[in-house]
């Protein structure tokens, strides 16, 4: 099972059929976002555009993958509706393992289908069937059908687009398993755009067990410290919404399209009242005992008399911020009610969450109305934002349409560019400072997890350019490494680089184990060369106005630091691809 | 005489660690199928989760339709598997009222040994090692 090449299978929707293809590189991009880039290298189109048949949708996971715990996540590339540009999306969910126990290093999906499609694919089998029937219909809708038409309930993971992925919005997810997702920079457009509804993978093989006395030690060591030290209590207990409370305290949350950084109302939305009044359980991803999915529930009554539906939904931080404190939203349950609208479309949360605070501003200044909106947009009102929501998915109507491309392209047509909550994408949830504002502005997905821009804003307190540039520099590349062997982020205190190199070593890629730190580097690099080959200019990175105008607990933001950081950071990023 | 028992399996998230760990530490493999316990979803992942593994039936009809004498029955419930008198034919798994043997592509059997090295890695004590007693049933407990 341990293989010095990679074992990667390319589907063709045109003509649905498959090929295996090995490929090298093992030891020089290890696996997940280095895989990723070596593959877009050799199948992406930088000079296409994104929504060319011919660009590849990549899912890769890495040499851990399966054998360890909380390596767990899949990376998924493609050249994103969003900037054009080559990016990434990770995901938890069941995919990871499924690829794993499906005997795949990477699935590369090429071509466009004639008519709606999904994939199935196991060990021992694929197949590209078509399934019109399944055009239009919502996440929901779609994942019941789905269930009946992928074998291997329980070792199976089911991703899927909804009607924002069909209609080429930028803030489409792709649905992985239910309760994670692919969520930002569309890739569910990618799939929509390819005709592909969903795939299906089943994880149907089993491997020998590396042939070293060392993995069950390893491992035993790696589980303990994983489920009996408090390192995991964060994700385990309250899960990320703990943010809400620690970040309203400090000045940090951004609320009400980051009109302010803190507020008493944002009490009743705190990860403790969803754990308190709004948790139903918990679920985790395959090969994970944190069980970090927080579950809550939505329950509606659609009649006079006592008859309801209910819905489970799953939360964190991010989302809670997006539909929650960005939009006054002032319940846990309204929040929920929000969060499975955006589910029910296909959208990516957080983004959408963002460019509907923009939206709701932007009415209040009389740039845009109900003429735009159609329902009325005001902050705190939830059955609005439900059905914007809705609007927003389906595509509506024209301003509907523009938005789902980006809340700036929205304000470059309506106005209202500087109070347009984007950092490269609509930003996630910290409102922590310059550093975290720049890490990302010029991040490379544009993530919040791109390096720890907003813990550095947090604990640092000096205003140093280079120090600062310096840690986003070094704090990416490790968690570069974590991505391709594909661990959760949420277990970066856990494995370190010498715990990595035990258990590479472990499992037998003794080679790989004494090379992370030039591998790392390489992985980095390739990375940024496939995004500045698709046209990402550091130097045209323009922060928007709000960003500059915040408070928090250290103060007022500081224009010529924030300004510097930009600038010497982009260079930085230059830099690393020469 | 202790047997495997899964009595909490509401509060199962679907880690799959427990699959994981017997197909590491019992059938050395590395695998959630090739396991004497494995995790499905019961009817989509929004109405939790079922272990498939034996419920240790005394008599246990896996032993009687199997055709070479690789199942014995196992003293307590369950049952002993001689896999170097198996001849793959798989009616051991047609017989399992519940899905809980498990054939690979070659049709090699797995089945739960009720050896408990599971027990540990389940992080919300869904399952359990519990005596049995004389009539080879449980205090409570079952497989879903």
């Amino acid at each position: 099972m341990i293989k010095e090449k990679f074992k990667v299978l390319t589907v063709d929707l045109g003509s649905g059929r498959g090929n295996i293809v090995t490929m090298d590189g093992r030891d020089t991009v290890a696996g997940g976002s280095g895989l990723a880039a070596l593959l877009f290298t050799k199948y992406g189109h930088p000079d296409k555009p994104w929504n060319d048949p011919d660009q590849p949708l990549i899912f890769a996971i890495g040499p851990l993958t399966g054998y360890f715990p909380l390596m767990s996540k899949t990376v998924c590339a493609f050249k994103s509706p969003y900037h054009d540009q080559y990016t990434e999306s990770h995901a938890g969910g069941r995919s990871a393992l499924a690829l794993r126990f499906a005997d795949l290093d990477a699935l590369v999906v090429l071509g466009k289908a004639t008519r709606p499609s999904c994939i199935a694919v196991g060990s021992r089998h694929l197949e590209v069937k078509e399934v019109p029937y399944l055009w239009g219909k919502d996440v929901f809708e779609s994942g019941k059908m789905l269930r009946s038409t992928f074998k291997g309930a329980g070792h199976r993971s089911i991703l899927r687009i909804g009607p924002a992925g069909e209609n080429g919005s930028a803030m489409a997810c792709i649905n992985a398993d239910t309760y994670r997702h692919f969520g930002r920079l569309g890739g569910g457009a990618v799939m929509g755009n390819k005709n592909l509804k969903a795939i299906g993978i089943n994880g149907d093989a089993a491997f020998q067990l590396p042939d070293s006395k060392d993995y069950p030690k390893i491992f035993q060591d790696v589980y303990t410290k994983l489920t009996d030290t408090d390192m995991m209590s964060k994700y385990h207990d309250i899960g990320t919404p703990i943010n809400m409370a620690v970040l309203n305290e400090t000045k940090m949350l951004p609320i009400r399209n980051l009109q302010r950084t803190s507020d008493p109302a944002i009490s009743n939305i705190t990860g403790e009242q969803f754990a308190d009044l709004a948790l139903l359980r918990n679920a985790a991803c395959a090969g994970c005992p944190v069980g970090c999915i927080h579950i809550g529930f939505v329950r509606e009554r659609f009649q006079k008399e006592h008859r309801y539906i209910y819905r489970q939904v799953s939360y964190d931080h991010e989302p809670i911020f997006a539909v929650g404190s960005m939009l006054s939203i002032e319940d846990c349950f309204s929040v929920l009610a929000i969060i499975d609208m955006a589910e029910k479309m296909g959208l990516d949360v957080m983004s959408a969450g963002v460019a509907l605070a923009w939206a709701t501003e932007a009415t209040e200044k009389g740039v845009i109305s109900e003429e735009e909106t159609v329902v009325r947009l005001s902050f705190g009102d939830t059955e609005g934002y439900k059905q914007a929501m809705l609007h927003l998915g389906r595509g509506a109507n024209e301003f509907y349409r523009l938005l789902a491309q980006g809340t700036l392209k929205a304000a470059e047509y309506y106005g209202g560019k500087d109070y347009a909550c984007v950092l490269g994408q609509e930003m996630a949830g910290y409102a922590t400072g310059e550093v975290y504002f720049t890490s990302q502005a010029l991040g490379f997905r544009h993530s919040h997890l791109d390096s720890g821009g907003y813990s550095y804003d947090q604990k640092e307190k000096g205003k140093d350019v280079s120090k600062a540039v310096d840690f986003l520099i070094k704090d990416e590349q490790g968690r570069v490494l974590l991505t391709s062997m594909v661990a959760c982020l949420f277990a970066r205190g856990v494995y370190t680089d010498q715990l990595l190199a035990e258990c590479l070593k472990a499992v037998g890629y003794g080679s790989l184990a004494e090379t992370l730190e030039p591998v790392s580097r390489n992985i980095r690099q390739i990375r940024w060369k496939n995004r500045l080959a698709t046209g990402f200019m550091p130097e045209k990175v323009i922060i928007p106005k709000r960003f500059y105008e915040i408070t928090t607990v250290k103060g007022s933001m500081d224009s010529d630091f924030l300004s510097s950081l930009v600038a010497e950071y982009g260079k930085a990023i230059r830099d690393l691809v020469q | 005489m202790k047997i495997l028992t899964t009595p909490r399996m509401e509060r199962c998230i679907g880690c799959h660690s427990c699959s994981l760990a017997c197909a590491r530490l019992v059938h050395k493999y590395l695998s959630w199928d090739t396991a004497g316990i494995r995790i499905a979803s019961s009817g989509g992942l929004s109405t939790g989760f079922e272990a498939r593994t034996c419920l240790a039936c005394d008599p246990a009809p896996c032993v009687r339709v199997c055709p070479t004498g690789a199942y014995s029955q196992r003293k307590g419930g369950g049952v002993i598997v001689r896999k170097n008198l198996c001849i793959r034919c798989g009616e051991c798994a047609r017989a399992c009222p519940v899905d809980a043997v498990y054939l690979d592509a070659a049709t090699e059997p797995f089945v739960c040994i009720h050896c408990g090295r599971c027990v540990p890695f389940c992080p919300h004590d869904c399952i359990e090692m519990k005596d049995v007693r004389a009539t080879g049933s449980t205090e409570d407990g079952g497989a879903a």
